[in-house]
């Protein structure tokens, strides 16, 4: 007999006979009841409390966001999609304003040394965030592949204001997320961190030292 | 931060020869962590902090009614636990993960192995997984000429020292900032400092050339997904993004138990894992993979692997109070709360998993002839029961394998009976014999409290931290009985000096 029959014959000839499958009601962990308000204020004091930073901007104007940004941390090379409207709308800002565009939807084989030494921030979308825990949820694509939010020392990533739902289990249920997962789906919340060394805490162990969410807005609101 | 590449040198880990501690030797490692003032100062710091932690961030929950929820989530799917298997195995194989089954550590290793060999592959870059520490599939790996290197932070400067973990989530908590930045200087070139943040750029360094090298990924998993065929990792580093991502292989290797049934069971189980473990409301990285790369995709692995091993787990299974034990979710909470894993640290108990939670699952691993005194190694305080994020009852469970290991249980343990002794069984059976005949009972304390002087003052360990007990000269009884002899005349009422009898 295989290993496989063995063991699944095992579990089916249980001793004690077949075990009762309790109820499970999921009522504490959604129905939050947050305003958007709330939804933001939280999503922001999570998120910082872990060395993430957030920075508001008009969604008419946050490439001028984006190029504060990148001109204050000294980004010179910025890998990034091509056909997401973030990625379009950062690669037309950011034609004259001497950044590098690093282009991304080459095999990670051509240039995977070139991205891991070379490149200076990757810029993304998302999919939405989640206020209770600070996080972003990423759904990479052919166009914003999974390792430029990971490997490059800075990741930038856009996030719309009206993208926030209160918390994980709200987002899996209202995104259909059981009828069809991605290849790979993520939740960032801050950059790479480690406390492994005496509980001190350390950014940037492996993926990112800094990690920049601009949340762009439809009013000046906030 | 004075980071310097350069004086990095080239990693030198050749050889895994592992540090050895057993579950025999408890006893004895007990007593060597106990002596050892730098071992307890850094459990004791580390565990204070985490209790801190874990306490704060659930504060504004209904952590009972969440507790209710996770537990009820594993219990269903143990519950439907084979066909949950079949499904994930089904999803998987249609999402391109190729799913491998085995019956115990040995033959994972062998899978791993050939996987590895069919990809002529030399170098495998780790991601931080304890059933792989539970199979030794790093040193199977070195034998067959295969380098293998972890790469969780904690783990990669464990190996650096030829050590095992000592935590299931912070796998260097036994070391403090001196000794690592002394272990890295000698195995890794830096230079010694107490710059954290230098010591870890360091290894990021030395890490990232590994993972771009690594012709193969081994990671763990938290949960399988049996409904999407969905592998989830929780992690802070990005090393399990790493591991997963970058080279050409990913192969994932779990116990049977850590399936799930749907997507929706995940955040609760996320929600107490992570607060759990470290006190923070969610893990930097969550990471869910539903395959190899596809076909227009420019990154991630060409080939997913998923390993289902059994080790025991089935064995566990049959039984209805020992089964609890699988709804675990290697939080380590318990161990952060254990008044003894805090002061003797993890390696003492010589398994890959310490603490409550090592104490009721290595003996199914083991056997109880290598694990007799692990379930001896609580007060039953009960503080893991009461932490526990999907309610495992800890205490009853080592409870219940003190009594098989004296065969007074069911007998479905391995190693069952193990520490029966003929003769602790004949002394409380004639204790049970004397309890209950009252005149051969009061013949004995009489006779005992004559002998009294002749009763020995060492009784082994008992005596070492308490005096030993001597029969009373003149039994309560026989007090009594004088008592109520000497007030006779006062008049009491006798029903009452009946009834108080």
């Amino acid at each position: 007999m295989s290993a496989r029959d063995a063991i699944l014959k095992r579990l089916r000839d249980r001793t004690d006979g077949p075990l009762a499958a309790p109820e499970c009601d999921f009522a504490v962990v959604t129905d939050r009841g947050w305003s958007a308000q709330e939804r933001l204020e939280r999503f922001e004091r999570l998120i910082t409390s872990v060395h993430g930073e957030v920075v508001h901007c008009h969604e008419n104007d946050w490439t001028s966001a984006l190029i504060e940004v990148l001109a204050s941390k000294g980004i010179k090379r910025l890998a990034l999609g091509r056909e997401h409207p973030v990625a379009a709308e950062a690669r037309s800002a950011l034609a004259e304003h001497g950044v590098a565009l690093v282009d991304v939807d080459r095999d990670i084989e051509q240039w995977r040394r070139e991205q891991f030494d070379d490149v200076d921030a990757g810029l993304t979308s998302t999919r939405g965030g989640i206020a209770e825990t600070g996080s972003l949820w990423l759904w990479p694509t052919p166009d914003e592949p999974r390792l430029i939010s990971l490997v490059p020392p800075i990741h930038i990533a856009v996030l719309e204001g009206s993208g926030l739902e209160d918390t994980f289990f709200d987002v899996v249920e209202r995104h259909g997320w059981a009828a069809g997962m991605p290849t790979n789906a993520l939740l960032i919340s801050g950059p790479s961190k480690t406390a492994d060394i005496e509980q001190t805490l350390a950014y940037g162990v492996h993926g990112p030292r800094e990690l920049v969410v601009l949340v762009r807005h439809t009013k000046e609101a906030i | 931060m004075t980071a310097q590449s350069d004086s990095v040198q080239a990693h030198p880990v050749k050889n895994h020869t592992v540090q050895t501690y057993s579950p025999r030797e408890f006893h004895r490692q007990a007593h060597d962590a106990l002596e050892n003032p730098q071992i307890r100062a850094n459990f004791r710091k580390a565990m204070d902090g985490l209790m801190g932690k874990r306490r704060e961030v659930f504060s504004d929950w209904d952590l009972e009614t969440l507790r209710e929820l996770g537990a009820n989530i594993r219990q269903r799917a143990l519950a439907k636990l084979p066909d949950l298997l079949e499904q994930l195995e089904a999803n998987c194989e249609a999402n391109g993960i190729r799913v491998h089954w085995a019956e115990d550590g040995e033959q994972a290793c062998r899978l791993i192995r050939e996987l590895c060999e069919a990809r002529g592959a030399k170098s495998v870059i780790k991601g931080k997984s304890m059933v792989s520490e539970e199979m030794h599939l790093n040193e199977h790996l070195q034998a067959a000429g295969i380098d293998a290197l972890e790469s969780d932070l904690g783990e990669y400067l464990v190996q650096l020292n030829q050590q095992t973990p000592s935590h299931i989530i912070m796998p260097a908590i036994h070391l403090n900032t001196d000794e690592i930045s002394e272990i890295m200087h000698n195995k890794t070139g830096t230079e010694r400092t107490r710059d954290v943040d230098y010591m870890t750029a360091a290894a990021r360094q030395q890490l990232r050339e590994r993972f771009m090298a690594a012709d193969v990924g081994v990671s763990g998993v938290n949960f399988a997904v049996a409904e999407t065929g969905t592998l989830c990792l929780v992690e802070n580093e990005g090393n399990g993004r790493m591991t997963t991502s970058v080279p050409p292989v990913h192969i994932a290797v779990t116990g049977i138990e850590k399936v799930v049934e749907q997507v929706r069971d995940v955040p609760p189980l996320f929600a107490l894992l992570s607060r759990s473990a470290t006190g923070q409301h969610v893990t930097t990285y969550f990471n869910m993979i539903s395959g190899p790369r596809k076909t227009a995709e420019h990154d991630g692995p060409e080939e997913v692997h998923l390993v289902l091993v059994d080790n025991g787990r089935s064995s566990i299974y049959q039984d209805d109070e020992l089964i609890e034990t699988l709804r675990c979710i290697r939080c380590g909470a318990c161990m952060n709360h254990c008044p003894v894993y805090t002061r003797v640290g993890g390696h003492t108990y010589g398994t890959t998993y310490p603490g409550p939670i090592g104490s009721i699952l290595m003996p199914h691993l083991l056997g109880l002839e290598d694990t007799k005194d692990l379930p001896s190694a609580s007060s039953l305080c009960g503080a893991c029961g009461e932490v526990c994020p999907v309610k495992i009852p800890i205490p009853d469970l080592l409870v219940r394998l003190r009594r098989e290991a004296v065969g007074e249980g069911r007998g479905n343990v391995r190693g069952a009976g193990v520490k029966r002794s003929k003769k602790e069984v004949a002394a409380w059976k004639g204790f049970q014999w004397l309890a209950t005949h009252p005149s051969a009972w009061r013949g004995g304390t009489a006779v005992a409290g004559k002998l009294r002087a002749l009763t020995p003052s060492r009784l082994g360990p008992w005596t070492e931290y308490r005096t030993a007990p001597k029969p009373a000269k003149v039994s309560l009884h026989a007090l009594v009985k004088r008592h109520r002899a000497e007030s006779r005349p006062s008049d009491s009422p006798a029903g009452t000096e009946e009834t108080r009898s």
